[in-house]
C-alpha cells in the first residue's frame, strides 16, 4: 500500500538496508552463525603461493568459530563435542596432501598456523589422489575431526564429478566440513557447494614497520555456489575473525544501497 | 620392576647361576631329542666369520685338545685333526636362556637373563621355604642337573657379588657378610669388566679385587673416565659388587599372547568364507580380550595352506581396540592379495601387543546423534591403506634450524613436553621440503634483495623485514656450515615468501653466498 511506504522515515529506511543485506543471499563471513555453512568447498589456488592454504584455513576457521554451540540447535556437528559441557572444541584438523602438492607447495610448518590449531593438526601424506580421496572421506566420516582440508595438484583422473559428489555427499551426512584445495588446476565439473579462485594480494602496512608485510589478504573470488551469488572479496584476519571487504569502497554496501535507493525511487515515483 | 640392589645392604638376597658350558649341555640336548649321536670325542661349535669358521663353545675333550673359545677352527684342526665340528646357534640359546630364566622363578619371586650364559633369581626372605639356602642351592643343583646342565651358583646381597662368587669363588658359595674381605681375593675379571680394561688392569699390576682398594679412589677415578658405562670403569663395578650404588635389572615376566585359531575340516579357498572365519576368530578374540581387560595394539593372522605354506597379515592400531567390526574391516584390505592354492586348513589370530582397556558402557544414543568413526578407527584405516608413515602430526623439536624444529610424530602419541618459545618472528605456514635455490638481484651483497627468479617466473620484492640471522648449530654440525639471514618478503603482486641468504660475503666458508626460498607466508 503506498501510505505505509511513504510513511516510514529515512532512518528506519537505512535499518530496512542492512536487514536486507543481512538477509541476502550475499556471501559474507560468519555466514555459519546464521544457518548451515556449506560444508564443501574448493579452493582453486596457485602451488607457487600459499594463499590457496592460508586462505582456506582461514575460511575454515571462520565456519569454526561462528557455528553455534551450545544446547537446543541441532545441525553442526561442534554442539555435540562442545558446548554443552562449556570447554572448548579441540577435536584435531585432518590435513591430507598428495606426493606432488606436497613437494609443490610445501608441507604445514607447525610454527606457522594458527595458534588454535597448532596442536590439533594431524597430517596425511597420499602417494596417490585416489590415496587422498580415500583419505579425504575417512576423515570427512569421522566424527571426532573438526574439519579436513585437502591439497590436490592438477586435475587428476580420479576426481572426476562422481569423487567431488561422494565427497560432498559424505561430508553433509556427517556434518564435517571439507576445504579442499585444489593447485594448479582447471575448473573441472565438481559438486562443491562453493567454489572459490584465490590469490595473494598486497597486504596492508603494518603500524610499526611499514616496510614489512602485514597480515595476509587474498583475493577471492567465488565463481560458483549453491544459494549465494557470486562476487569478489578481499580477504584478511583481524582480531581473530575473517574480515571481507570490496576492492573498490563503493562496491561495499551495494545491497543496502540499492534497495534503499530502490525505495526512495518509488517513494519519489509515487509522490510525483 | 628393576631391582634395586645393594640399597638394602645385606637384607637383599641374589642367587646367581652359571652354567659354564651352556651351549655345548644345550647342543646335546637338542641333538638327544633329535635322535642324533652325542659327542664322543672332541666337539666345537663353531660361527662362520669373514676369516672363516670361528670356534664359539668346545666340549671337555676339545679344550685339553687345546680349542679355545674364539679360536679359528683352521688352527684348532692343527692341534687336533680329529676335532668334530657342529654349527652354534646364538639365537637358540638365547631362547633357551629366556626360558630357564622364567623356570628359575620357582626359586624367588623374580630372575633376570644375565647373558649370555647366567641367571640372576632374587631370593631374598625366600630361602626358609628350602629349608635354608644351602638347601635352596642343594634344590637348584638337582633341578639343572636333571636337565644335564652344568651349574655353578653363589648367594650374595648384590647382583654383582654373587655373579663374581658364582663365576671365580668356590662353588656354591653364601656369603653374608664381611663381603669386601670375602671378595678380596677375587681376580679384577670378577668385576665384569671389558677385556680392554681387563688388558689396562693387568698392565697397572692389578690383578685382585683387593688391589684396586690398595692405590686409592682418586688415582683410578682419573685413570678411568667413563662414568656411564659400568663396563668400562672398575670403580662403578666395585661399588655395584659392595651395593654402594644400586644396579638396575631388568627382569623376565613371561607373558602369554592372546590366540584364537581355527582349524577348518574343510579347507577353503574362497574369498567370502575366508571373510567369515576371519569374523569367527574376530569375535573370538573380542571376547578372550574383554576377559582380560585388554585391547590389541598388534595382530597377526597366520593362515596356514594345506601345502605347507603359510602366510601372516599383521596390523597395527593407533590405540587399543577389541572392537571386531573394525578388526575385520582392516584386515579385509590386508586380504586381497591371498593366494589360497589348495585350501586353507588353519588360521590363527594372535595379539602379539596389548595394553590395558577398560570396559566402557556402549552407548546407544550417542552412536545414533554421532554416527561418524572414531578418531582411532579413521586413523587405523589410514594407516592401513596408505602405509605407516603416511599419517602424522607436527611436534616441536628444540633447534633453532627451522626445518629441524618440528618433527612428525605417530598421530595419537602424546605430545611430549616442550619449553615455550618466544615468538619474536614470524614463520611462514608452509614450508617446502627443501629449501628451493633461487637467483637474487640486490642492490649491495648484504643489503635487501630487490628482485629474484624462482620457478621460472620474475618477482619484484615490494616490502621485506629482516634479516632473522640464524647461525648453524656449531655443537652438531661441521665448522664449515655458514649462517643464515632469514627475509620475510613480499612482492608486487602481494606474493609472502620466506627466503633467506646462506653465508655473508667474505666469511671465508665459500664463494658469493647463495640464496634460498624455503617458505611460502600465507
Amino acid at each position: 500500500m503506498p501510505s505505509a511506504t511513504t510513511s516510514l522515515p529515512l532512518a528506519s529506511l537505512v535499518d530496512a538496508g542492512t536487514i536486507a543485506a543481512r538477509n541476502s543471499s550475499r556471501w559474507r563471513p560468519g555466514l555459519a552463525a546464521a544457518g548451515k555453512p556449506a560444508l564443501h568447498s574448493e579452493v582453486f589456488a596457485s602451488p607457487n603461493e600459499a594463499a590457496g592454504a592460508g586462505a582456506a584455513l582461514a575460511l575454515a576457521l571462520d565456519d569454526w568459530r561462528n557455528l553455534p554451540r551450545g544446547e537446543g540447535r541441532a545441525g553442526g556437528r561442534g554442539d555435540t563435542h562442545a558446548g554443552t559441557h562449556g570447554e572448548p572444541d579441540a577435536r584435531p584438523i585432518l590435513w591430507v596432501q598428495t606426493r606432488d602438492a606436497a613437494r609443490l607447495s610445501g608441507r604445514p610448518y607447525r610454527a606457522g598456523l594458527p595458534k588454535e590449531m597448532r596442536d590439533r593438526l594431524i597430517h596425511v601424506l597420499a602417494d596417490t589422489a585416489q590415496g587422498a580421496l580415500f583419505a579425504l572421506e575417512e576423515g570427512v566420516r569421522c566424527r571426532d575431526i573438526a574439519w579436513v582440508m585437502g591439497e590436490i595438484a592438477g586435475n587428476p583422473k580420479a576426481l572426476d564429478f562422481t569423487a567431488s559428489r561422494r565427497l560432498t555427499l559424505a561430508s553433509e551426512k556427517y556434518g564435517v566440513p571439507l576445504f579442499l584445495v585444489r593447485l594448479d588446476a582447471a575448473r573441472d565439473l565438481s559438486s562443491a557447494r562453493m567454489r572459490w579462485d584465490v590469490s595473494s594480494a598486497a597486504s596492508d602496512a603494518p603500524r610499526w614497520n611499514a616496510q614489512a608485510p602485514g597480515t595476509p589478504v587474498w583475493r577471492a573470488e567465488l565463481f560458483r555456489a549453491r544459494g549465494h551469488a557470486p562476487g569478489e572479496w578481499l580477504l584478511h584476519e583481524q582480531g581473530g575473525a575473517l574480515k571481507a571487504r570490496r576492492e573498490r569502497q563503493a562496491d561495499n554496501d551495494t545491497g543496502a544501497l540499492n534497495w534503499t535507493a530502490g525505495l526512495q525511487r518509488r517513494r519519489l515515483s509515487q509522490q510525483a | 620392576m628393576s631391582a634395586r640392589s645393594g640399597d638394602l645392604g645385606s637384607s637383599r638376597r641374589i642367587l646367581a647361576i652359571w652354567l659354564p658350558a651352556f651351549a655345548i649341555d644345550r647342543w646335546r640336548i637338542v641333538t638327544q631329542k633329535a635322535g642324533g649321536t652325542l659327542d664322543s670325542g672332541p666337539l666345537v661349535l663353531i660361527a662362520d666369520t669373514a676369516h672363516g669358521p670361528r670356534i664359539e663353545a668346545a666340549n671337555r675333550l676339545a679344550m685339553d685338545a687345546g680349542a679355545r673359545r674364539g679360536m679359528m677352527l683352521a688352527d684348532a684342526r692343527t692341534l687336533c685333526p680329529e676335532i668334530a665340528t657342529a654349527s652354534s646357534d646364538p639365537a637358540g640359546d638365547l631362547a633357551f636362556l629366556e626360558r630357564l630364566a622364567v623356570r628359575a622363578q620357582r626359586w624367588g619371586p623374580w630372575s633376570a637373563m644375565d647373558e649370555p650364559d647366567g641367571l640372576l633369581v632374587d631370593v631374598t626372605a625366600v630361602a626358609h621355604l628350602f629349608g635354608g639356602e644351602d638347601a635352596l642351592l642343594e634344590d637348584v643343583r638337582a633341578g639343572f642337573a636333571r636337565r644335564d646342565l652344568a651349574i655353578r651358583t653363589a648367594i650374595a646381597p648384590t647382583a654383582g657379588a654373587a655373579w663374581a662368587l658364582a663365576h671365580f669363588g668356590r662353588a656354591g658359595a653364601i656369603v653374608d657378610r664381611e663381603l669386601e674381605q670375602m671378595l678380596a681375593d677375587l681376580p679384577v675379571a670378577a668385576l665384569r669388566l671389558g677385556s680392554d680394561v681387563l688388558t689396562v688392569l693387568r698392565r697397572l699390576g692389578l690383578k685382585r679385587i683387593g688391589d684396586i682398594t690398595t692405590i686409592g679412589r682418586d688415582a683410578l677415578q682419573r685413570r678411568f673416565r667413563k662414568r656411564k658405562v659400568p663396563e668400562a670403569n672398575p670403580l662403578l663395578r666395585l661399588d655395584q659388587l659392595l651395593g654402594r650404588i644400586p644396579e638396575p635389572l631388568l627382569p623376565v615376566i613371561e607373558q602369554h599372547a592372546p590366540l584364537t585359531q581355527r582349524r577348518l575340516m574343510e579347507p577353503i579357498r574362497h574369498r567370502t568364507l575366508l571373510d567369515q572365519v576371519v569374523n569367527d576368530l574376530a569375535d573370538d578374540m573380542a571376547q578372550l580380550l574383554e576377559s582380560k581387560g585388554l585391547g590389541a595394539r598388534r595382530l597377526e593372522l597366520g593362515l596356514w595352506r594345506v601345502d605347507g605354506e603359510v602366510a601372516v597379515r599383521r596390523l597395527e592400531m593407533s590405540a587399543a581396540t577389541r572392537d571386531p567390526a573394525h578388526i575385520c574391516r582392516l584386515f579385509a584390505a590386508r586380504l586381497d592379495d591371498i593366494e589360497a592354492g589348495f585350501g586353507i586348513e588353519l588360521l590363527r589370530l594372535r595379539a602379539s601387543w596389548t595394553e590395558p582397556l577398560a570396559l566402557a558402557q556402549g552407548d546407544i544414543e550417542a552412536q545414533t546423534e554421532s554416527p561418524g568413526t572414531s578418531l582411532a578407527t579413521c586413523i587405523d584405516r589410514l594407516t592401513v591403506r596408505l602405509g605407516p608413515k603416511a599419517v602424522s602430526r607436527p611436534v616441536p623439536f628444540a633447534s633453532h634450524i627451522p626445518e629441524r624444529a618440528q618433527r612428525w610424530k605417530p598421530p595419537l602419541e602424546r605430545e611430549p613436553p616442550t619449553q615455550g618459545v618466544l615468538e619474536f618472528h614470524a614463520r611462514p605456514l608452509k614450508m617446502l621440503d627443501t629449501p628451493e635455490r633461487i637467483a637474487v638481484l640486490y642492490a649491495s651483497p648484504d643489503g635487501y634483495p630487490q628482485r629474484f627468479r624462482w620457478r621460472g617466473g620474475v618477482h619484484e620484492v615490494a616490502r621485506v623485514e629482516g634479516p632473522e640471522r640464524i647461525a648453524p648449530e656449531w655443537w652438531r654440525e661441521r665448522g664449515s656450515v655458514r649462517l643464515r639471514d632469514y627475509y620475510r618478503i613480499e612482492d608486487e603482486r602481494g606474493r609472502r615468501y620466506w627466503i633467506y641468504r646462506q653465508g655473508i660475503a667474505g666469511d671465508g666458508r665459500g664463494g658469493p653466498p647463495d640464496w634460498f626460498l624455503q617458505g611460502l607466508c600465507a
